[in-house]
């Protein structure tokens, strides 16, 4: 910005004073003024729907709000009782929800490069049958799939899952896997990473795909003698960005997580997880905001879930941004 | 002699891998697709077999009975309505979000103006937000813009996809300038430049955006259940959820009559919101991979 005040004024190479000078700010906008309306669209509705509800998150959580009377202004009082008071937030939210990222995100990430990789290595014409074997579970994330889970689940020897290990003796009485505080978190973490091979997954083996095959002979030449090697010091290096760009979807993507739990709480008919064991902080806020009416208290918890997300997604650059020589 | 017989052992070596992992992702593939395939089935099984003990996974007698119950359902809405809201509400979405991301795309690459750069690294930070993330401030937003109980709840918010404006904008930038420049000296203007060449050029890349699009909006059920109060006005896959978690909110109830013969019902109304999506997905799998190879942040 600070350009527009000293671009005409300052000129100090001898070529800046012939036909070459630099415009002023104002003046390159007006040249440019189609690009603008080219970006205006997409950036009024971006401007509203999507960067308008972050700050509204923001401001809102600095204020005691019940949907109903004005809102009062309480400064960080808000913060304050998630940290100090309330307790379904500290000992199941806030821990199942890093217990639930910590195990889905890494995993599925590792998952996604595992199954490109091993697609990749099949020649070409049956490539595409895999992909779309694996790439089928992340479409049916937006479906209601609760009825497959409640029968492979379910709780008697009926259900699948228990029927099998009493066959193979693994087990002597039905476990009730969407009623036990032991396993419901289990049962989230295994539906989460069945679908987790989405967009991500497609745009490693994309990625794969582009990958000069001369390197991989030149890297053999060069004394790389295993597949391993080969991932680490050629495979990796190449796909990066990709390996970026997944990283990313696949942050936001477990952070949505708290959306499987819901949906096996209501096919099981439970108005809660059991034991609050499935509780991830999405879930939390929704508790607050549909239960309770206490907006700018679920705003403030909205505010840490957005705290999160940004972290995981600075280390995500962190391990695989762009680094200085590029 | 030597050379050959080592160079022979490691073709024998890559044969022995290749055939384990050509093993190793078939069963891994199947066992991924038992699920579907059981939601398929249980679709199609008539009542009887619903009560089977002990329940078997396929259907021996396929009917089109549980789409008949879910299509044919007494509510004070047809059936139909929803699907004319989906379809219609999917359609508008997907072109707009394919233009307003394309138009934003072809800016942010083949143009330099001043704000460009910081406003696509502003696109970048945002990938990593879902709007669900915030949805009870959403809520808010879309209330005061006053669309709340209208068509355009369903549209608006959706619109702005910052994962779509960036694949674009990566494919956009493959496009040659001096393409572009032939063009313009050809006189083309910038409506032209972009209808004529970007456009064409970046198939693989609006379908894709497309496809997106379509796998966000079409289950869609936030905005039929916080933006609109009007049932007419709302999406298949919030009906069939509806019907299937017997809440209340619609009049209809054939998912909670019973909870075996639901079931049915159940797999049925997934299946009638899954099977859209396989087919487009299916039509467009090549442009898809043809736009994730450019889908690094560099």
């Amino acid at each position: 910005m600070s350009q527009a005040a000293t671009a005409p004024v300052v000129s100090p190479s001898p070529q800046a004073a012939g036909p070459l000078k630099r415009k002023s700010l104002w003046v390159r906008m007006r040249e440019n003024y189609s690009a603008y309306l080219f970006v205006a669209p997409f950036f009024i509705v971006f401007t509203i729907y999507v960067v308008g509800p972050i700050v509204v998150a923001l401001g809102l959580s600095l204020f005691s709000y019940d949907a109903v009377s004005a809102p009062k202004f309480i400064g960080f009082s808000n913060f304050m009782s998630i940290f100090t008071e309330d307790r379904l937030f500290l000992r199941h939210a806030l821990p199942n929800t890093f217990f639930f990222a910590v195990i889905v995100g890494p995993v599925g990430y590792l998952l996604c490069f595992a199954l490109a990789w091993l697609i990749h290595q099949l020649p070409k014409k049956y490539r595409d049958y895999f992909t779309l074997l694996i790439y089928f579970p992340s479409m049916a994330a937006g479906v209601n799939l609760g009825i497959v889970w409640i029968v492979l689940f379910a709780s008697d020897k009926t259900g699948y899952l228990n029927s099998f290990l009493l066959q193979i003796g693994l087990i002597d009485q039905p476990i009730p896997f969407l009623y036990s505080a032991q396993y419901f978190m289990w049962v989230m973490i295994f539906i989460s990473l069945w679908q987790s091979m989405g967009i991500g997954f497609l745009a490693m083996l994309a990625g794969l795909q582009t990958i000069n095959t001369e390197l991989y002979e030149a890297g053999s030449v060069d004394g790389i003698s295993n597949r391993l090697q080969e991932i680490y010091y050629i495979t990796i290096p190449s796909i990066r960005p990709q390996l970026l760009f997944s990283a990313v979807m696949s942050v936001v993507a477990t952070f949505k997580g708290g959306i499987i739990g819901s949906m096996l709480m209501a096919s099981t008919g439970q108005d809660a997880t059991p034991g609050y064991s499935g509780l991830l902080l999405t879930g939390h806020i929704d508790d607050f905001f549909k239960l309770r009416y206490e907006v700018g208290y679920s705003a403030a918890l909205s505010v840490l879930l957005l705290v999160m997300v940004l972290a995981m997604t600075r280390f995500s650059f962190f391990l695989f941004g762009p680094k200085g020589d590029e | 002699m030597q050379a050959i017989l080592s160079g022979f052992r490691r073709i024998r070596k890559t044969e022995r891998f290749l055939w384990f992992n050509l093993l190793f992702l078939i069963i891994l593939g199947l066992a991924m697709f038992v699920p579907i395939l059981f939601t398929v089935n249980q679709a199609f099984k008539p009542i009887e077999e619903l009560f089977l003990l002990p329940p078997t996974f396929f259907a021996h007698h396929p009917t089109w009975f549980n789409f008949k119950s879910l299509l044919l359902s007494d509510s004070l809405i047809p059936f139909s309505r929803y699907v004319t809201n989906t379809v219609l509400v999917t359609a508008v979405n997907v072109f707009g979000v394919i233009m307003i991301s394309a138009m934003a795309a072809y800016a942010f690459s083949k143009r330099t103006f001043p704000g460009g750069r910081a406003l696509f690294s502003f696109i970048i930070v945002s990938l990593m937000f879902d709007p669900g993330q915030v949805l009870i401030p959403r809520y808010l937003v879309v209330a005061h813009t006053g669309i709340m109980d209208t068509y355009l709840a369903h549209i608006l918010p959706f619109l702005p996809m910052p994962v779509c404006v960036f694949l674009m904008k990566q494919f956009v930038d493959q496009i040659p300038n001096a393409l572009m420049d032939a063009a313009k000296i050809d006189g083309a203007k910038e409506w032209m430049l972009f209808t004529r060449i970007v456009v064409p050029m970046c198939m693989p890349a609006i379908a894709t955006v497309g496809i997106l699009t379509f796998q966000t909006v079409w289950p869609e059920t936030e905005s039929s259940r916080l933006f609109t109060q009007i049932e007419s006005q709302r999406l298949l896959n919030f009906y069939v959820s509806s019907l299937v978690n017997g809440s209340g909110t619609t009049s209809a109830s054939v998912g909670s009559v019973n909870s075996v013969a639901g079931t049915g019902i159940q797999a049925a109304s997934a299946l009638i919101v899954f099977v859209p999506f396989v087919i487009v997905f299916l039509a467009f799998q090549r442009k898809v991979l043809q736009t994730m190879a450019n889908s690094g942040i560099k």
